[in-house]
């Protein structure tokens, strides 16, 4: 059996495979550089390209993404690291407003090709302002494409295809699954941008994922299986490109649909994933759509709360269940 | 254009000691006489030794850019345009950094500057057609070496030093033939986070940056009292590089300070803050009545300073230009905004579809499906597309 690597290290991977074909990509951000990032996602990186490529930075997010988009327009391909996706709302303004923007407002004449990495969602009990599943906001900006990755294969091809992207790209690493393991990336991986995984295939119900939400819907579909049920796991790895094609594909095969998100179930991304299939599907389907979505509360920081406010496999499993039997 | 700027030292200091040290750089007086040089805190010696057709095109350039800034004020309230920000009153601090800049030289403007803007050599209709709502400016920013005017206040700042680290980066800087990136930005975007990083990150990062912050006293109503304590070029010694106050109405100084401080940068030795101290005679934009919050008697106390006719008086006394030349020149200026005025007016109304374009440059599916129906519903109307 091949080694198995982590999604953590696989993160550095991704990017030094990247820095190794491409001279215009360099890194910046807080901690990357001797310490190998606070998550260890970075690793290797300083002691390979050195410090002009890897740049540690002062403590400054809105330096850190808005000298990257300045640093794209001389030709360079920056990856910025915002630590915490909460610390997103430290730089909004450049992320939601400068980056997303520059290529429309100069009629195509600028291109920013840049990727902003930042750990995200919860799980690990860091409290209301580390912990948060905010891909929904990036989700939100037009302009940006946003990519969540659930495997330590796809962080290394996506984070291929987000670099290579001349678009600006918000990667979403999760927090809760740097310590997960899996086979690594192939030589020359590359996972395009918008194209969804079917993990698990089933004819009874959709279970629709993304990031760390992908291993729970998985391991409530195994649990289901023992009562009956057969239930098919879509990992999205995107949100822009959605890959809706898939989704309606499979909604075809099971007529039935739960989206599992982590974000908050106001504003969270399964609301528009729900809309299409009922804008575009909804002869396909023989129940209602259900999201299995956080609270809308801001994170607890005690383990137990977090768990009842996150989708775990129980609430996923309760979902299918009851639309299983719709 | 030429200018001879001596520097009175070789590394870059502490200040030299203040007594006797002149406010702000200044080289041609509010009632237009020249002084020969003058020195900043820091012991530079700044002059300039222009041609008599330098003179010419400085003011040739400050009294077109005021009569087109007009009379692109005059089309928005005749509703032509959907806003303007007016420049009048800040030409020589425009005008003069402008010509500063080689043509290598980047520049990250604000929406106001439209003196800059000429000055690279970009057609003046360009930013009419942005606030005109028919195109987004329209500008090539790689070849005109002048970023798109940023609205969101200071955040070009922040462009501007990761593309002067990017400069650095490749190589460009340490010769004087290297590169150099300026920031324009006003008084108000001093109080922003964007601003103080852009500081911290040039300065740590030794980058190729002049950060131009012209001082026209109000951000929208708000004086510069409610923005600082201190003066604003003395910030940059807490940032741990030069700050230089330069009267922002006299376009010689402008120029010679700015021309320095690029020069300093180009050549790898780091970044300059400059404080082109001026006002802003018009409203902050045609939004905005600024008589609600100052007073006439400070508008003609600044009138007294006024960057075009300090320069005029000079070129007359000296003899460097005659009534001839100021007669072509405003003869040049009429002619050049009655043609802004018919070609503004003749611009194109933009074809609705055009809205789906640009937003991602290797395209979106959903895009394209979005314009597809939006194609369907503008030919479902009689006639066709509209």
């Amino acid at each position: 059996m091949a080694e198995l690597t982590t999604y953590r290290e696989s993160v550095a991977e991704g990017i030094a495979r990247e820095m190794r074909r491409d001279p215009a990509v360099v890194c910046l951000g807080e901690d990357i550089g001797a310490a190998g990032g606070v998550f260890k996602t970075t690793v290797g990186l300083y002691e390979e390209f050195g410090p002009v490529r890897i740049r540690d930075t002062p403590i400054s997010e809105q330096a850190i993404v808005g000298a990257a988009m300045g640093a794209a327009m001389t030709g360079l391909r920056p990856v910025a690291e915002i630590m915490f996706s909460d610390f997103l709302a430290c730089c909004w303004d450049h992320v939601a407003n400068e980056i997303p923007k520059v290529r429309y407002m100069t009629g195509g004449q600028v291109t920013v090709p840049l990727v902003i990495r930042t750990a995200n969602g919860g799980g690990l009990g860091f409290g209301a302002q580390h912990s948060q599943a905010v891909e929904n906001w990036a989700f939100a900006v037009p302009g940006l494409k946003v990519v969540a990755p659930a495997t330590p294969s796809d962080v290394v091809g996506l984070m291929a295809a987000a670099i290579r992207s001349d678009d600006p790209v918000v990667f979403f690493e999760h927090k809760g699954l740097f310590a997960s393991k899996g086979p690594p990336a192939p030589p020359e991986h590359l996972v395009p941008l918008g194209q969804a995984a079917c993990l698990r295939t089933g004819t009874d119900v959709t279970l629709v994922a993304l990031a760390a939400t992908v291993p729970t819907a998985l391991a409530a579909a195994e649990r289901l299986t023992a009562e009956g049920v057969s239930a098919e796991v879509l990992d999205l790895r995107c949100l822009v490109p959605l890959d809706m094609r898939a989704v309606l594909e499979s909604v075809a095969r099971t007529s039935r649909l739960v989206v599992v998100e982590e974000n908050p179930y106001q504003g969270g991304w399964g609301g528009t994933v729900a809309s299409i299939v009922a804008d575009e599907g909804f002869e396909l389907l023989d129940a209602p759509i259900r999201r299995v979505a956080a609270a809308c509360v801001p994170l607890p920081f005690a383990d137990r709360l977090e768990d009842a406010v996150l989708p775990t496999v129980d609430t996923v499993a309760g979902a299918v269940r009851a639309l299983a039997a719709y | 254009m030429g200018a001879t700027v001596t520097r009175a030292r070789t590394t870059r200091g502490e200040p030299a000691a203040p007594g006797g040290a002149p406010e702000m750089v200044q080289l041609l007086t509010p009632d237009g006489k020249r002084i020969d040089s003058a020195r900043d805190p820091y012991g530079t010696e700044y002059t300039v030794d222009f041609t008599d057709q330098e003179y010419h095109k400085l003011y040739h350039d400050m009294v077109v850019i005021r009569r087109l800034d007009a009379e692109a004020e005059a089309l928005q309230r005749q509703g032509e345009l959907g806003i303007w920000a007016s420049l009048r009153g800040q030409e020589a601090a425009q005008v003069g950094s402008g010509h500063a800049l080689r043509p290598q030289d980047m520049a990250f403007p604000t929406y106001r500057e439209h003196g800059v803007l000429y000055c690279r050599g970009i057609d003046p209709i360009m930013p009419l057609g942005l606030f005109r709502g028919v195109d987004q400016g329209g500008w090539d920013p790689s070849k005109f070496k002048f970023h798109m005017y940023t609205i969101v206040i200071g955040a070009q700042t922040l462009h501007a030093t990761g593309y002067a680290m990017g400069v650095a980066k490749d190589g460009k800087v340490g010769g004087d033939d290297g590169e150099a990136v300026i920031a324009y930005f006003g008084d108000g975007a001093t109080s922003q986070g964007d601003v103080n990083e852009a500081f911290v990150w040039s300065s740590v990062y030794h980058a190729p940056i002049v950060f131009f912050c012209q001082n026209n006293q109000y951000a929208i109503s708000e004086p510069i009292e409610r923005q600082t304590r201190v003066p604003l070029h003395q910030r940059a010694n807490g940032f741990g590089f030069p700050g230089i106050r330069v009267d922002g109405n006299d376009v010689l100084a402008s120029y010679a300070v700015t021309k320095a401080a690029l020069d300093q940068a180009r050549r790898g030795q780091g970044p300059t803050m400059i404080e082109a101290y001026t006002y802003r005679m018009g409203a902050h934009t045609t939004s905005d009545d600024p008589t609600r919050y100052r007073l006439a008697g400070e508008v003609e106390q600044w009138q007294a300073k006024d960057p075009i006719l300090r320069l005029r008086t000079f070129l007359a006394e000296q003899q460097i230009a005659g009534d001839d030349f100021f007669q072509q020149t405003d003869a040049e200026a009429k002619a050049a905004s009655q043609e802004l005025r018919e070609r503004v007016l003749a611009l194109p109304d933009p074809q609705p579809v055009q809205l789906f374009d640009h937003v991602y440059p290797t395209g979106s599916a959903e895009l394209d499906q979005q314009r597809a129906q939006f194609s369907a519903y503008l030919e479902s109307f009689e006639g066709g597309a509209h």
